[in-house]
This record gives C-alpha cells, sequence and structure tokens, in this order.
C-alpha cells in the first residue's frame, strides 16, 4: 500500500491539473481557451495550475497570434506523460 | 479515500473522451439528412436527367435552365442538410449544457472538411467544364473521403459508413447510368440506416 501511495504525484492531488493533464494526453496540443470551455474554470484559476504543471516540467507552451490575437497552445512533455501513466496506474492499483 | 480515487479516473476517462471525440452527433439527424437527400435526388431526377438519354449519358447537354436548376437543388439540398444537423446537435446537447462547439467538434469539423471542400472545388470544375455525370460519383467518394477522416473524432461507425460511400460512388462511376440510383442510396438510404443505428446505440 506504502509503495503504492509513493506513486501517486501531488501535481495532480488537484482536479484542474488531472483535467488539463487528461486533456494534453488524447491531444497533441489545446490551447487556453479550450481548455478553460472544457473545464469550465476562470481563466486566473487556469492560468495558476498551467504554471504549477509547467513548473513540474510536465507541461510546454508555445505562443503564437491567431487573428491578431495572442494564442497559447499547451502540449504535455514526455515526463509529464509518464508521471500521468504512473500516477493512474497507482490510482487504479488502490481501487482493487 | 476510495470514492476520491474512483471519481479522479471517472472524470479522466470523461475529459478524454469529451477532448477527442464528438459525441453529439445526432442519429436523428443522419436519418433526416437521408431523407432530405433521397428528395433532392428525386426533383433532380423529375427536373434535369428524366428526358436525358442514359445511354449516351457522358454526351448529355444540359440547356442553361436545367443547370441552374440542378445547382439551386444542390445548394438547397446542402443548406436544408447543414441547417438540419446543427438543430438536432444543438437540441442534443442543450439539455446536458454542453457546449457543442468544443475541442472535438472544431477537429471533427476541420477534418471532415479538407476532403469535403477539395471535393466540392473539384465537382464545380467539372459541372463548368460540362462533365455532369460524374458528379454523383465524386460527390459520393469525397463524401465518403471525409468521413473516413472525421471518424477519428466521433463515433467509430462512422468509418465503415465512410468506406461504404466510397465504394457507391466507384460503382456510380463504373455504371454511370445508374450513378444517380446509387446516390440516392448511399446518401438517402444508407446514410437513414446509420442514422437509425446511431440513435439506437446512444440514445442517452
Amino acid at each position: 500500500m506504502k509503495e503504492v501511495l509513493k506513486n501517486l504525484d501531488k501535481a495532480f492531488e488537484n482536479r484542474i491539473r488531472l483535467g488539463i493533464m487528461s486533456a494534453l494526453m488524447v491531444n497533441e496540443e489545446v490551447d487556453f481557451n479550450e481548455l478553460k470551455t472544457l473545464l469550465g474554470v476562470t481563466d486566473g484559476n487556469l492560468a495558476s495550475h498551467l504554471k504549477n504543471l509547467e513548473k513540474s516540467g510536465y507541461i510546454t507552451y508555445k505562443k503564437s497570434f491567431l487573428d491578431r490575437k495572442p494564442n497559447t497552445n499547451y502540449t504535455a512533455t514526455k515526463k509529464g506523460k509518464a508521471s500521468f501513466v504512473k500516477h493512474i496506474n497507482a490510482l487504479e492499483q488502490l481501487l482493487h | 479515500m476510495k470514492k476520491n480515487y474512483s471519481e479522479d479516473l471517472r472524470e479522466i476517462r470523461d475529459i478524454m473522451q469529451r477532448s477527442s471525440r464528438f459525441i453529439s452527433l445526432s442519429g436523428l439527424s443522419g436519418v433526416s439528412t437521408g431523407i432530405i437527400a433521397l428528395i433532392g435526388a428525386f426533383l433532380a431526377y423529375q427536373i434535369v436527367f428524366k428526358d436525358a438519354d442514359f445511354l449516351v449519358y457522358n454526351q448529355v447537354q444540359l440547356s442553361r435552365e436545367s443547370l441552374v436548376n440542378l445547382l439551386l437543388i444542390a445548394s438547397g439540398t446542402l443548406i436544408v442538410s447543414i441547417g438540419n444537423a446543427i438543430f438536432f446537435t444543438k437540441i442534443k446537447t442543450q439539455p446536458h449544457e454542453q457546449n457543442a462547439w468544443d475541442v472535438a467538434s472544431k477537429k471533427l469539423l476541420v477534418n471532415l472538411l479538407i476532403p469535403l471542400a477539395s471535393g466540392g472545388i473539384l465537382c464545380l470544375l467539372f459541372l463548368w467544364k460540362g462533365f455532369v455525370g460524374v458528379l454523383p460519383s465524386l460527390t459520393l467518394i469525397f463524401y465518403g473521403l471525409a468521413l473516413v477522416n472525421g471518424s477519428k473524432y466521433t463515433f467509430s461507425e462512422i468509418r465503415s459508413l465512410g468506406v461504404i460511400q466510397i465504394i457507391l460512388g466507384l460503382l456510380a462511376f463504373a455504371f454511370l447510368p445508374y450513378s444517380l440510383h446509387l446516390w440516392a442510396l448511399g446518401f438517402g438510404i444508407v446514410q437513414i440506416l446509420y442514422g437509425l443505428v446511431i440513435q439506437r446505440k446512444y440514445k442517452s
């Protein structure tokens, strides 16, 4: 049990961060506004969780301009994907 | 504690699905689009093709009036079909308070539109050069390609629907005199059947 708990990632304890990673696992990249509608959160809330994941090295972003408006696209890093898989496996083990 | 973990997993699954597949596609829109297509094919047959000699199909000269009629029928069918698809999607997303215009629906639309728009432009060019006979075949093939391409972003059944349309399109070219019948079969009958299957399977 203790071993399994160690595999749970603190970064994914939060629902919103979990949601962000879920979306980035199945999509190559997702932009800020899409994440916002998908998760139903406010700009500030989403931004802080994105920053948090970015600091852990789990996601990266690319800024561009879309119709002259700034647009930020997020991608999961290899490290982020590996940690997420580990986290899900731990969750599943805890349930069985 | 345990409940929390299973909720986490459910949330993950939900977001993965919502962000990658458009599941608000309504089976009913398939059924009604099929009916609209049948009406369109019937009108086209009555107004444009009825008096044409199908044995020399590829040499049929369309009068200016027939051409205008054909274009009116085609664009009318297209507009009513699109409006109808939007209407049924709205109905299906409203009670769940889902946003129909999300990541997945955008992806589906873009992937449908690439083959569909290129096929549409090609058809207009063929029409412009006077090759009316190839249009039923080409529209079927490109519609099928669009469905196969878009199927990754919605129900997986759409893929086989696309393959059927492609085969019908090729048959329509091989048997030119029957191409309008095959068009009605593909866009009409097959589409209605698939609409019913999807409606039954994903009712909720």
